[in-house]
């Protein structure tokens, strides 16, 4: 990020000031055509990200009409609602165990493909990357056909080792595990891949010198890997739980939140009640119970990333 | 297990001790067999959405081996590929992809190259804040966009709730952050003697961008219009809040909303759908992985 903008201005003014009129000469101006190349990026965040994120704080203080200001209502509303405290809690459980056990297989399957010769790697990558390609839409799909409870292909191998059908998406626990699960297999190959990645990036040298020193595997990862890679560890997991706890296709298709609200996440429980139920209101303020747990990963990943930025 | 022997140049990180070696052998066959385990993992569900589409919708309700096609066929291909609702859906995605694509390229180039090379009043906070832009989820935003469309058609009389081309407003709000935030990097890395020589050859700001910038930086474009439009096909959200009427819906929507009639699964449909749906990225996919991965580590991508 430091490197972003470093350059001093000093190549730009230092053109031959010629006789043109104010508009042209303004428009060789550096800061100017920087400003107009930004123009665009600048109003979007402003209009579409900006506007509407502050809009919503505006929303969530109003009643289902959209009529009158009822300051904290909403918020005492859903305060009181026990079908709030599920959805906090399962939000919870559902990006906390996720994001894991994503950066657990993702830690394992990048060591495996590391460890194989360089030539075949490429393949095993690729294979191991298409959960992250297919449209999280349409592979949950897929999910929701190899969990059915009648016909499923799950339930139908279970059966031949005399394990009786799994209700895995009507029962709560169930569920729970179902949802999970589906984000684990869509999300852990990209930490496979940022894993993969930052292990390239570990000298060959500190191995040997770890292998002479007469280290075992436990210990190369504990005291050379781990360390080498704790800056990747740290910001794919930062971005992931971002991402995990914003999640709504996944749970939207899999299980719509049921049964019973037990899967309910922010996202899709604030579209269950604003758009589904037309609450707007209300819908605002359920996913706005989401912004304080990005801006504390968000304040951590900026400060990473700055950190980075200084040290290149 | 064939090429353990001629993995003479590989990485290799044993000492030359023939117990170190034996080791390495084993741990190269475990390496081997976890990573076909969850190779299996990872292409069990695009696979069982091929044997599912293969399927007549007897086959699927009947209680044989969900996992082998007894009598394969292609009804659901020809029902789909001939159904206008479908080609619809798909032509609406690919429409809907394109212009986002276009659209945030225009936008995110020249800028990343603004906040990569000429620094300006503000151009540090500018990249933070693309950066802070880039982390603000959709599942944030819906609610607050939709109430702001909305308004906007009753200010203005110009509906765009319920157009797809409402999506070309909106999708920008996650593809140019991102890939603004990614061409910074690009550019970045680009040696500052290149732009220096051509603005002291008299090149405005302009032409350095599209004659040095871009050529060099083609990776980088490249991974950054992969991703614009993969996040742009695999939107779901968007979608489902802005667009109801089926003339309207972008192909994950109108799967899922028009397939599944009530409680019927037409499953065989559905994995069919699912499965053209999820084939342009992954196409993509199979021909520029390297773009996409190299894409992937250097924007740290939403996942």
């Amino acid at each position: 990020m430091a490197d972003v903008a470093l350059q001093p201005d000093t190549v730009g003014t230092a053109q031959p000031a010629r006789k043109r009129s104010g508009l042209q000469k303004a428009l060789k101006r550096k800061s100017t055509a920087a400003f107009l190349m930004t123009l665009p990026l600048i109003v979007l965040i402003a209009l579409l990200v900006l506007y509407p994120a502050v809009y919503s704080l505006h929303l969530a203080t109003l009643n289902k009409s959209m009529q009158r200001f009822v300051g904290l209502g909403n918020f005492e509303f859903l305060f009181k609602r026990d079908t709030f405290w599920l959805v906090v809690k399962q939000s919870c459980i559902f990006a906390i165990t996720a994001v894991l056990f994503k950066a657990l297989i993702g830690f394992i399957v990048a060591h495996f493909v590391h460890n194989i010769p360089a030539k075949g790697q490429r393949k095993w990558r690729g294979m191991l990357l298409v959960p992250w390609v297919i449209p999280p839409a349409m592979s949950t799909l897929a999910w929701l056909w190899l969990f059915d409870p009648s016909y499923s292909a799950f339930n139908y191998t279970l059966s031949f080792f005399g394990i009786g059908p799994i209700p895995w998406t009507g029962d709560a626990d169930w569920a729970r595990f179902s949802v999970i699960l589906v984000n684990v297999w869509y999300g852990a190959p990209f930490f496979m891949i940022m894993y993969l990645a930052s292990l390239k990036s570990v000298p060959e040298q500190l191995y040997e010198a770890a292998a002479i020193d007469g280290a075992n595997w436990w210990q190369r990862i504990w005291y050379v890997t781990l360390p080498m890679m704790r800056n990747i560890i740290a910001i794919t997991t930062l971005f992931s739980l971002i991402v995990t706890f914003a999640n709504f296709d996944i749970v939207r298709i899999l299980t719509a939140g049921g049964p019973l609200d037990h899967t309910h996440i922010f996202a899709t429980w604030a579209f269950r009640i604003g758009i589904e139920g037309s609450d707007i209101p209300l819908g605002a303020s359920v996913s706005l119970f989401m912004v304080p747990i990005l801006a504390v990963a968000a304040i951590f990943i900026l400060r990473d990333v700055n950190k980075r930025g200084n040290e290149a | 297990m064939s090429s353990v022997t001629i993995d003479k140049a590989a990485p290799t990180r044993s000492v030359k001790l023939g117990s170190m070696s034996r080791d390495r052998k084993w741990a190269l066959r475990w390496s081997y067999f976890f990573l076909t385990l969850f190779a299996i993992f990872s292409l069990l569900p695009p696979i069982y959405m091929l044997i599912t589409s293969l399927k007549s919708s007897a086959e699927i309700s009947a209680a044989t081996n969900p996992w082998w096609v007894f009598h394969p066929t292609l009804e659901n291909y020809v029902g789909l590929l001939t159904s206008n609702q479908f080609l619809r859906f798909f032509l609406n995605s690919a429409l809907v992809s394109i212009f986002v694509v276009t659209i945030t390229m225009l936008i995110s180039v020249p800028a990343a190259f603004a906040l990569a090379r000429m620094r300006f009043w503000g151009s540090a906070t500018l990249a933070t804040g693309v950066f802070l832009t880039y982390l603000i989820p959709d599942s944030l935003l819906f609610i607050p966009l939709f109430k702001v469309f909305a308004q906007f058609g009753d200010w203005t009389g110009i509906q765009l709730i319920n157009r797809w081309y409402v999506l070309l407003f909106i999708y920008p709000t996650l593809t140019v952050p991102f890939c603004t935030w990614i061409m910074i990097g690009y550019f970045a890395s680009i040696p500052k003697e290149l732009d220096e020589a051509a603005i002291i050859d008299g090149a405005s700001w302009f032409q350095t961008l599209t004659r040095i910038f871009i050529p060099v930086a083609l990776p980088g474009l490249i991974a950054a219009t992969i991703f614009a439009f993969t996040v742009s096909w695999a939107q779901f959200l968007y979608p489902l809040v802005f667009t109801t009427s089926t003339d309207q819906l972008v192909l994950p929507v109108g799967i899922i909303t028009t397939l599944i009639k009530g409680d019927v699964f037409n499953w065989g449909q559905i994995m069919t759908g699912a499965l053209l749906g999820a084939a342009p990225p992954l196409i993509i996919y199979a021909f520029l992985m390297d773009y996409y991965i190299a894409g992937l580590t250097a924007g740290a991508t939403k996942g």
